[in-house]
């Protein structure tokens, strides 16, 4: 099989796939170190989602008011519902000061306060005292943090010479004799040439599959594709259940409007007008968390206030604000707003709806990035030679249930924190082994048969199955009965699988086949989650069960493990939450009712 | 007397008609540029029936409706939907934009023609080779550079003021609309920046917090990566984020006269 194809291959001490921001930011840490470094990255740098958060970055900076890391670190766990790990809790939000500053020295344009320094906004779920006030938190470059922060990596990336392979698409991960990650395989999309990357670190900053869901704020290219690789290599990921459905996409388009609307004053009304969140949060009102929001705005819909001749969505009203403010503070959403949903914003609400947005589950790590999973009774077994970051990631700092402004932080926090690790534990320009001779062969094989697929179902038809599937059985609020029919579909749909037609036969920016492979990826991640959501009998942060609507930490506080065999059967297992710290800065926090 | 053609490659022919299902009623025809470097073949033009009744309302949302119902081998590039991301930058309708944020009904022409961004070499289909656009963005050095060290413990001040001369000019997404609508980019690029790179540069030039203004203007002093912008417009009126690349351009020449004299 090995020689029916050409394979180029690389030498480098750590390769990164992906190129957002958490890819970015281990690429030049790594670069920095004086590790010899590759990014393989399916879209040039600056296409990645990152690109597309709005709101902002937490830190406790205190800029704007008093602030105090310990109080974001408390917001945090609330926020995860009691799911997050809390040494890792403790060093992101430990480390988001000092994380932001740099941000700030590597030239991005955040906005300013009157005395100069970075401006910073209200969002959901931060607050001050634990749980008393409200904290003034996220730090924003308008409405276009993401971008502003993606632009700026990429820029520190050149300026640190690291090497990219750009419109590279990652098929498999290599694996030595003993179980280390030696390595990726990748297809270079514009000369249709396979590469093989040799490295003693391989990084996953391969994002989120918000694809798997019909209706998502995701991009196009967000498909999981290192969730993918990692359960085709036999590893268990984690937490897969949590799916947060962001409380404004916009109706119908599922473009994101950030929370930083609702941070500077915008208000979710029902059709009768009402601000509704006033009854399902009477202090955080339409700043709590976005589970809480997603499901009250559901609620409303489904007894018959919605809005709209459908009575099918909820509006997000701006009007009241000054369209100066606007101009200045929310310039991208009301143009967002304009060309989805045809709507001023200084006179007309947005229509919205709560829609998938971010995946709390992933490849579970460790807070240095490293790979872990649970063999022989230990929970934290490392994986050598391999790590993940990002939304690709369970570190877990989210649990069940991320804070808006969290996720920017995760990705620079934990990028720096991975190319620290490697370069802990690689010397520059260390050897590398030989490969074993069957080491590509499975992958080769898949590739194979992909590319020659000639079943009855295009990539596009099982994809949409896939979507609506998840869509309707994973939903907001999830019964027994709808996900039990669920896990039978998609057991069903990824059978459908080895019927998939390729029609595109050429080498030369295949997209037919990346498609084809990006579906793989997503069906075995859509199959864990509703797996891991038909298991888990309790509600808990973005999980709600009709059926079991109280949270349950006596059976439920740890986190899911599923994995999926070649056949698609899934098994499950346990890790347990660290309910401890690093050290004594910060007390943890014991589980206590939720209510904002 | 010697013969002149055009390269092969650059006649482009018609080619397949794929109708839309019968009951459509709301039909739009979209002419769209195929090309297929491993065919050997010339590029063509297929035109598709594409009902709007069951598509969405932007141009992307009908070439995902053929790639996805019509014709799976249709290549092009596409990322967030959202317009921010700058993947799927192509000429339509006579204009460069993104597929993403250009609405189906917008568009004047009868049959929607849509192509590659023009003058740009073709990889496939609608994908064009930018690798020059972004080795010219590496080449201005496009990061803060200072000679002071920033504070260790907290950010480097910069008055709202300040700030707000960045905005116009930060929101670049690197689609390379501008760029590639610039008749002097058509015929220099190879030696002329074009707008885009220097929008980019003069975001540095205009940023209170960068120290290299200096240099960064002597590296622009050069015949072709500066002055060959002869203030056509091409770019402002393109730009589909409403960003002013040739105000940038001009800011630029006034800081190499103010500095001459």
């Amino acid at each position: 099989m090995t020689s029916a194809y050409k394979i180029i291959e690389h030498k480098y001490d750590v390769v990164v796939v992906g190129a957002g921001g958490a890819g970015l930011r281990a690429t030049f840490g790594l670069a920095q170190k004086g590790l010899k470094t590759a990014c393989v990255t399916k879209v040039f740098p600056t296409r990645s989602h990152t690109v597309a958060a709005q709101g902002g970055i937490s830190a406790a900076l205190g800029n704007m008011g008093e602030d105090d890391w310990r109080f974001h670190f408390y917001d945090t766990v609330k926020g995860s519902d009691w799911l997050g790990d809390q040494d890792a809790i403790q060093y992101m939000c430990r480390e988001a000061i000092p994380a932001v500053i740099e941000l700030e020295h590597q030239g991005v344009p955040f906005s300013r306060t009157e005395d100069g320094r970075i401006y910073q906004r209200p969002f959901g779920g931060m607050t001050t005292h634990f749980g008393k006030g409200t904290a003034q938190r996220t730090c924003a470059a308008a409405d276009r943090t993401g971008h502003a922060i993606l632009h700026t990596l990429y820029q520190q990336s050149l300026k640190h010479h690291a090497e990219f392979y750009i419109e590279y698409f990652a098929l498999d991960l290599v694996f030595d004799e003993h179980g280390a990650c030696v390595g990726v395989l990748a297809l270079d999309l514009c000369e249709g040439t396979l590469h093989l990357f040799r490295a003693h670190g391989v990084v996953l900053a391969t994002g989120g599959y918000g694809r798997a869901y019909f209706s998502c704020t995701s991009a196009h290219t967000c498909t999981g594709d290192g969730g993918g690789m990692a359960l085709r290599a036999g590893l268990a990921l984690q937490d897969m259940e949590f799916v947060q459905f962001h409380p404004t996409g916009i109706y119908g388009a599922g473009c994101l409007i950030t929370e930083g609307v609702r941070g500077e004053g915008g208000i979710l009304r029902n059709a009768n007008g009402e601000r509704f969140m006033e009854r399902y949060a009477p202090n955080a009102k339409d700043l709590a968390s976005r589970d809480v929001v997603s499901r009250a705005m559901t609620i409303e819909i489904n007894e018959g206030r919605g809005c709209g001749p459908l009575k099918d969505h909820i509006h997000l009203d701006l009007t009241h604000l000054d369209p100066a403010d606007i101009h200045k503070k929310l310039p991208g959403i009301a143009e967002s707003a304009k060309i989805f949903a045809g709507v001023d914003v200084t006179r007309q609400p947005i229509p919205v709806l709560p829609t998938v947005h971010y995946n709390m589950g992933g490849i579970p790590t460790n807070y240095h990035g490293e790979v872990v999973q649970l063999k022989n009774g230990d929970p934290d077994v490392v994986v050598p030679g391999l790590y993940a970051v990002g939304e690709a990631a369970c570190v877990s700092v989210h649990g069940a249930n991320r804070l808006g402004s969290n996720s920017l932080l995760d990705l620079v926090v934990f990028g720096r924190a991975v190319a620290n690790r490697c370069a802990e534990t690689i010397r520059p320009g260390q050897p590398h082994r030989r490969l074993p001779g069957d080491a590509l062969d499975q992958a080769l094989g898949r590739l194979d048969r992909l590319r020659n697929a000639n079943g009855s179902l295009p990539t596009a038809a099982i994809r949409d199955r896939m979507q609506r599937t998840m869509q309707k059985h994973a939903a907001v609020f999830r019964t027994q009965d709808t996900l039990a029919e669920g896990v039978r579909l998609m057991k069903e749909i990824n059978e459908s699988f080895a019927e998939v037609r390729v029609s595109d036969r050429s080498l030369v920016w295949n997209s037919d086949l990346v498609e084809t492979y990006e579906l793989m990826n997503l069906l075995g991640q859509a199959l864990v989650t509703i797996t891991s959501a038909e298991n888990r009998k309790e509600s808990r942060g973005a999980h709600a069960r009709e059926d079991f609507p109280k949270r349950d930490d006596e059976n439920w506080l740890k986190h899911t493990l599923c994995w999926l065999d070649e056949k698609g059967n899934t098994r499950i297992d346990y890790r347990p939450v660290h309910m401890y710290t690093l050290d004594d800065e910060v007390e943890v926090v014991p589980p206590q009712a939720r209510v904002y | 007397m010697a013969e002149f053609t055009l390269p092969k490659n650059s006649k482009v022919r018609e080619g397949r008609y794929f109708k839309a299902p019968a009951g459509a009623r709301r039909v739009r025809k979209f002419k769209v540029y195929r090309w297929n470097p491993d065919d050997g073949e010339n590029p063509r033009t297929d035109i598709y029936e594409v009902d709007l009744d069951t598509c969405g309302p932007m141009v992307l949302d009908a070439l995902l409706k053929i790639k996805n119902e019509i014709d799976p081998t249709l290549t092009f590039r596409r990322s967030c939907r959202e317009g921010i991301c700058g993947s799927c930058a192509m000429n339509i309708d006579g204009t460069n934009t993104l597929a993403c944020t250009r609405a189906i009904e917008d568009c004047r022409q009868e049959v929607i023609p849509v192509y590659p961004l023009p003058h740009m070499p073709v990889i496939k289909d609608l994908v064009p080779d930018l690798t020059h656009f972004y080795a010219q963005y590496a080449s201005i050095r496009p990061w803060i550079r200072t000679q002071t060290e920033p504070p260790p413990d907290r950010e480097r001040l910069q008055s709202p003021a300040d700030r707000d001369k960045l905005d116009g000019l930060y929101e670049c997404i690197l689609c390379a609309c501008c760029s590639t609508s610039c008749p002097s980019y058509w015929w220099n690029g190879d030696r002329y920046l074009g707008p885009a790179i220097l929008l980019q540069a003069y975001r540095w030039i205009a940023d209170s917090r960068d120290e290299d203004t200096g240099t960064r203007l002597d590296e622009l002093e050069d015949p072709f990566k500066l002055y060959r912008c002869h203030t056509i417009m091409n770019c402002a009126r393109t730009c589909p984020k409403g960003l002013n690349p040739a105000k940038a351009i001009g800011a630029i020449k006034q800081l190499m006269l103010a500095r001459r004299v």
